[in-house]
């Protein structure tokens, strides 16, 4: 089983929903974010084009966060999640340095914090905070190695992405483009 | 004209552009390069048995060793930003983690480092002041001694006796240890930062060389400050003059390197050629760090009386800079997409 | 300088005896949080109060029994069981520690300047009530005016009825949808009312013109646009900046701004003349057909390419395709839609499009919605009094399509220089920030100056609570009940509201207010109830349903009556127009001396070194209300005015600068605004994100970040059909330095 998220950057209107719906969920505070919306334009007025992509942890099938994690907090769980043990994390920051996507952070409370894909949702059999907000259904969230689940189905539809590829990561989220 | 703008986000230290790492850590690498200097030439030079013709390198500068790791270390605590679990550095040895065995290889390299300078205790200060106050820590494990011999002072205890013989014996021993360590803390800070694929700056091989040479031409600074000894400062001199030599012929190689390498890495040289790195990077560094010394060392093998001070000042100076704009360039250099 | 009667008072260090930090405190020891079940965790019934789309959801509170977050509620039509961002972080409304605390009085010092004191409940309603009689003893209660916005509006409006006053107005008409509503009730005997009853997730082809729809998170239909997206349904997006939408779209027409009436005529005529539009459907229920084929020959493509700077090929183009999609096509009617004065004409061309189009009552059209009805509890089947006049006297003979109360007209009869007989005296301004809603800010304070007694009811200590005489704290819609939710939309529904938390420090639910007053001012036949939930109670009964059960159920969902969602084969079919058919041609325009078609009107252009100031939304505010919310001030703190990189660069302006903006009549921004250099906006205009730039330091996050929109929006076009106010004729030019450091030295 791995988990991974397909994120339609067609449908995206970059309203930031998926951003506040992981705070409020996860009791990220203020100020922190583990998601966030990239817009990026390209062209000169009138010939331009816009993407616009919800970015987080790519919960990467190679990790630096984890290899550089002096401790082991830094961890990866069933379905390829990665996590922080909060009180095995020294806060040392080699995880934030070795993040291609600069998706950790340190929380306020002097852990390195980020995405989880909401593990406790899915362990619920719930999608994800941010994608089961998200009001254009941009967002889809699955198990990659099943062929037969809605991120397959659609990633052998449709033409895709990853982010930073030169990065080595093998990144599992997905862009629809 | 491309625009990107991020929105939902602005966390500290990350956005806009990332600072996890600031001053401490350029303190602490540049601590960890001196410490691993001072210590790979004082086993050099005690392992070719010229410990005694050398004395400041193999026996004086070492006291800065452990002080430095010291130092370097509580630099690193000091930004650790989950503190109280510290102590989760060991208990686990993560071989893939350079932050990980950089905490176990400084957890042994001070002692040894602090017995190394014991060892030498009474050879650099036979006669201390046993009534005055300065002794502090030492005088829980020193005695007054009165045998009319040169050395007015013994260890307290009779195994601190037995011990000092017994690692004076094995100096040889000791000494290919600490050069292994040595070499390891030395490349290991160069590495700490070139393990991170995701800043284009760092991903380079010659980083761990380059920090390394660094390191040793610090130390050599260090030795030619402290020694009074003219056939040592020349000596000194001479081993400077040659790491700046190879530094300059890394630091060329690396911006090559970056020249030629993927779109990141090339975008990542133009912070040093024309962006915002450049009159900071070959003015500070290359310029002052790096180049003056090398005339100054180069005037002194030919005979000019040049104050070793100002050198040993200026390849210090140069060697933190160096580690602070590639900590800092480092964070600001990130993948494009 | 003049010197008011009222003075503006900053409302500070009031209420500062505050109970505990809503915020979580961090310290270095603790473990991470456990992430919290939702499944197990308790949850309320509630709608958004955030903005008027009303989605309806769930409010979670926490093992601590706190509010935690906000979810849709998956039977809500409005929302599908998904909340927007400013939905979603409507929990900050509740957590702000800058909200309004206590009811506060204005008093005169020793030394003549104004102040606010605390005051207990009893001594402001007291005080209220006894003012408020003695205005309507002297003045009568017409007198008195209510400028409202949201549910607890309704409280006040009750409130007001029973006292015999109907001037009662919302910045959401003459400021927002007024020329649209008369739009499609000249054209179709139809307003369109909110939600819109748009069949977008049916639709082929979607026409934005000046919306920017995915900025402006109207929830439902944002959801359905991507459900077309992904249908692969065409939009087309006219808007002189590249909106999100615009990026989505096959065709964007980067109109030269105020020109619009000149595209849509071009698009009939191309219609028309193309035998595109839908002959039978026209043929059985238009009027005024070939009328309008004569007076539009005249406007072809290539005339309308020279007014809009367009180009004719892509007009004729977007014609076709909207036939093309016809009828399962929507011409969007837009919502905030009061930009240069002629703006009803501008709506009756989109009206008429749709009509040729063949899209209103038709599936991927405009649908017709069903909402729920309620019982009334006997409090509100009392008779209101009879006011003997009402706003529409205020200017007679002005604006004859005015259907609802306008906010200005009610300003314009509050201003000194009102010389007419129906003067008001007095004003009760519920949950809307007047200064920045109302354009012309200026003339707006002049009015409030002229009061006699101002009562402000907020949650926030917006600018208007500062030029109030008593300003009452409102509960947020999280902690109190409130009227029920009757949705029009693609079947029936009623939403409860109900309190998830009680009310932070003394603040109170409008209700309770409004029943306080009327108490106390004998209206308690009005008022005849303990609670709340006794009126809910008797409101449900009518359904069969007990305020428990909704307790439960949180969204009532019920069956449409009759299969009436769209106009089926064969109908017969009355319109509610004088000619009871769709009036391509207007009869009623025609009879109030009006063009019966739209006609285009070139308007004033910017001189040189100034811009349009187009202004618009962003997807985490809701106007002017949200910029401190801290969940949401969180996603966006300020705003930034976008700026052509051949403009900056004639400038020499960077990105990121901060600059002053100067209206055409030399109004200057009170605060600088960030640059942004864009490619995304047309060179002869600038973007300003509404709803920044407060100038109240009590709102600790939004005070001083950017620029108010309505301060610089000082030429007002009025719509001579219903007084709508026109704002997009201002033109905006740059200070680099600080303009009152000048003035200063």
């Amino acid at each position: 089983m791995r988990y991974g998220m397909v994120i339609d950057t067609i449908k995206c209107v970059g309203c930031t929903d998926c951003v506040v719906a992981c705070q409020t969920e996860n009791n990220v505070p203020l100020g922190y974010a583990r998601d966030w919306v990239v817009e990026a334009v390209v062209g000169t007025y009138p010939e331009l084009h816009l993407e616009i992509r919800t970015e987080r942890c790519n919960h990467c099938i190679d990790t630096p966060c984890v290899r550089t994690c002096p401790t082991g907090a830094s961890h990866i769980i069933e379905g390829g999640i990665v996590k922080v043990t909060a009180n095995e994390c020294i806060g040392c920051g080699a995880c934030i340095e070795s993040c291609p996507y600069d998706a950790r952070y340190v929380h306020p409370n002097g852990y390195v914090d980020k995405c989880t894909f909401c593990d406790h949702r899915v362990a619920n059999g719930q999608d994800p905070a941010c994608v089961s907000v998200c009001p254009t259904y941009c967002m889809h969230f699955g198990d990659l190695d099943d062929p037969n689940s809605e991120v397959s189905k659609l990633l052998a539809t449709r033409n895709s992405k990853v982010l930073a590829p030169e990065a080595g990561t093998k990144p599992q989220i997905f862009y629809l483009i | 004209m491309e625009e990107i703008i991020v929105s939902g986000r602005s966390i500290p230290h990350v956005d806009p552009i990332l600072d996890i790492w600031g001053l401490p850590i350029s303190l602490y690498l540049f601590l960890g390069g001196l410490a691993a200097g001072i210590t790979i030439f004082a086993a050099v030079v005690t392992i070719l048995k010229k410990d005694e013709q050398y004395s400041t390198a193999a026996k004086i500068a070492p006291i800065i060793t452990p002080i430095a790791l010291a130092v370097g270390l509580l630099f690193l605590l000091v930004d650790l930003h989950h503190i109280l679990y510290a102590w989760q550095l060991f208990t686990t040895i993560r071989l893939d983690s350079p932050m990980s065995w950089g905490a176990w290889t400084l957890l042994i390299i001070t002692p040894l480092s602090i017995i190394w300078v014991a060892m030498h205790m009474k050879s650099i200060m036979p006669m201390l002041n046993m009534g005055g106050c300065c002794l502090g820590v030492l005088g829980f494990f020193i005695v007054e001694k009165n045998d009319g011999s040169q050395v007015n002072w013994e260890w307290r205890y009779p195994f601190l006796i037995n011990f000092e013989k017994f690692v004076i014996a094995q100096k040889q021993v000791f000494a290919w240890i600490m050069l292994v360590l040595g070499l390891v803390v030395g490349v290991y800070t160069g590495i700490l930062l070139s393990a991170f694929n995701a800043r284009p700056l760092w991903n380079t091989a010659i980083l761990g060389p380059l920090f390394l040479t660094s390191g040793l031409s610090t130390g050599a600074a260090a030795i030619m400050w402290l020694s009074s000894d003219h056939h040592e400062v020349k000596l000194f001199s001479k081993i400077d003059l040659f790491l700046i030599l190879i530094e300059l012929f890394l630091i060329v190689h690396m911006i090559m390197g970056f020249r030629a390498g993927s779109e990141i890495q090339i975008y990542a040289a133009t912070f040093f050629l024309g962006g915002d790195f450049t009159v900071i990077f070959w003015v500070f560094f290359v310029g002052l760090g790096l180049l003056i010394p090398l005339v100054l060392e180069s005037m002194e093998l030919v005979g000019k009386k040049v104050p070793v001070a100002i050198v040993a000042f200026l390849i210090l100076s140069g060697g933190l800079l160096f580690r602070i704009i590639m900590v800092d360039a480092g964070q600001v250099i990130r993948f494009l997409y | 300088m003049k010197t008011t009667r009222r003075q503006f008072i900053k409302i500070s260090g009031l209420g500062a005896g505050s109970l505990a930090l809503a915020t979580p405190t961090f310290n270095l020891l603790s473990g991470k949080q456990k992430p919290q079940d939702d499944i197990k965790s308790k949850r309320y019934p509630n709608y958004c109060e955030i903005c008027f789309w009303n989605c309806a959801g769930w409010v979670y509170t926490n093992e601590e029994g706190k509010i935690w977050k906000i979810i849709g509620h998956d039977d809500d039509p409005n929302s599908n069981g998904r909340f927007c961002p400013r939905g979603t972080g409507g929990v900050g409304s509740y957590y702000d520690d800058d909200r309004l605390k206590t009811p506060l009085i204005r008093y005169t010092k020793e030394d003549g300047s104004q102040d606010y004191r605390e005051a207990t409940w009893d001594e402001a309603l007291d005080l209220i009530a006894t003012k408020v009689s003695e205005i309507k003893n002297k003045y009568g209660a017409e007198s008195i005016a209510l400028f409202n916005h949201g549910s607890a509006g309704k409280h006040f409006t009750h409130l007001f009825r029973a006292m015999g006053s109907s001037n009662i107005a919302a910045p959401a008409n003459a400021q927002c949808k007024t020329p649209r509503e008369n739009a499609f009730k000249l054209t179709f005997g139809h307003e369109l009312h909110s939600p819109e009853p748009l069949d977008i997730q049916n639709a082929d082809c979607m026409v934005l013109i000046g919306s920017h729809l995915g900025e402006n998170m109207h929830n439902g239909q944002v959801q359905e646009m991507s459900m077309l997206i992904e249908r692969g349904g065409t939009i087309i997006t006219v808007d002189p900046r590249y909106s999100v939408v615009a990026s989505k779209s096959k065709i964007w027409l980067p109109i030269k701004p105020s020109t619009d009436i000149a595209l849509l005529l071009a698009w009939i005529n191309v219609i028309i003349n193309e035998n595109r539009y839908d002959k039978e459907y026209i043929e059985k229920h238009a009027h005024g057909f070939n009328e309008l084929k004569e007076y539009i020959q005249p406007f072809t493509p290539e005339w309308a390419s020279l007014i809009t700077t367009l180009d004719p090929t892509q007009i004729v183009l977007a014609a076709r395709e909207m036939a093309a999609a016809a009828p399962a096509v929507i011409v969007h009617p837009g919502r905030h839609v009061t930009w240069y004065g002629d703006d009803t004409q501008r709506l009756r061309a989109v009206a008429i499009l749709n009509a040729l189009l063949g899209s209103w009552g038709r599936k991927g059209g405009f649908f017709f919605s069903s909402s729920a009805s309620v019982g009334k509890h006997p409090a509100y089947k009392v008779p209101y009094p009879k006011p003997k006049w009402s706003w529409m006297d205020i200017r007679p003979g002005d604006f004859p399509l005015a259907n609802t109360g306008i906010t200005n007209v009610l300003v314009d009869g509050s201003h000194p220089d009102y010389t007419g007989e129906n003067k008001i005296k007095a004003w009760f301004v519920v949950g809307s920030n007047l200064p920045v809603s109302i354009p012309n800010k200026q003339r707006t304070l002049e009015a409030m100056d002229n009061m006699e007694f101002i009562v402000v009811v907020d949650t926030m200590p917006m600018e208007i609570t500062s030029y109030a005489d008593v300003v009452l704290p409102e509960a947020t819609y999280l902690e109190r009940y409130d009227i029920l939710r009757l949705a029009e939309n693609r079947y029936p529904t009623v939403a409860l509201r109900m309190p998830a938390a009680e009310p932070r420090w003394e603040s109170k639910p409008g209700w309770w207010m409004a029943k306080q007053l009327g108490d106390r001012m004998g209206l308690n036949q009005y008022f005849a109830f303990e609670s709340y939930e006794e009126v809910l109670e008797a409101e449900l009964s009518k359904l069969g349903v007990t305020l428990e059960q909704m307790k439960e159920i949180g969204v009532l969902k019920l069956e449409r009556p009759y299969d009436d969602a769209y106009m089926h084969e064969g109908d017969e079919i009355e319109f509610e127009t004088p000619t009871g058919k769709i009036e391509l041609l207007s009869t009623e325009l025609a009879a109030l001396g009006f063009d019966p078609f739209p006609k285009y009107t070139a308007h004033a252009e910017p001189p040189a070194g100034y811009y349009y100031l187009n202004y618009g939304r962003v997807p985490m505010h809701t106007f002017s209300r949200t910029s401190n919310n801290p969940n949401l001030s969180d996603l966006k703190k300020e705003h930034d005015v976008w700026i052509n990189p051949i403009v900056a660069n004639d400038w020499g302006i960077k990105n990121g600068q901060y600059i002053w903006l100067q209206n055409q009549a030399g109004v200057i921004s009170d605060f600088p605004v960030k640059v942004r250099v864009t490619e995304r906006i047309r060179w002869d205009s600038v973007f300003l994100p509404h709803g920044f730039g407060h100038n109240n330091p009590k709102l600790s996050r939004a005070h001083g970040k950017g620029v108010s929109d309505t301060q610089l929006i000082s030429n007002v076009m009025h719509d001579p059909i219903n007084g709508s106010t026109g704002m997009r004729l201002n033109f905006v030019t740059f200070l680099t330095e600080d303009p009152r450091k000048e003035t200063e030295a």
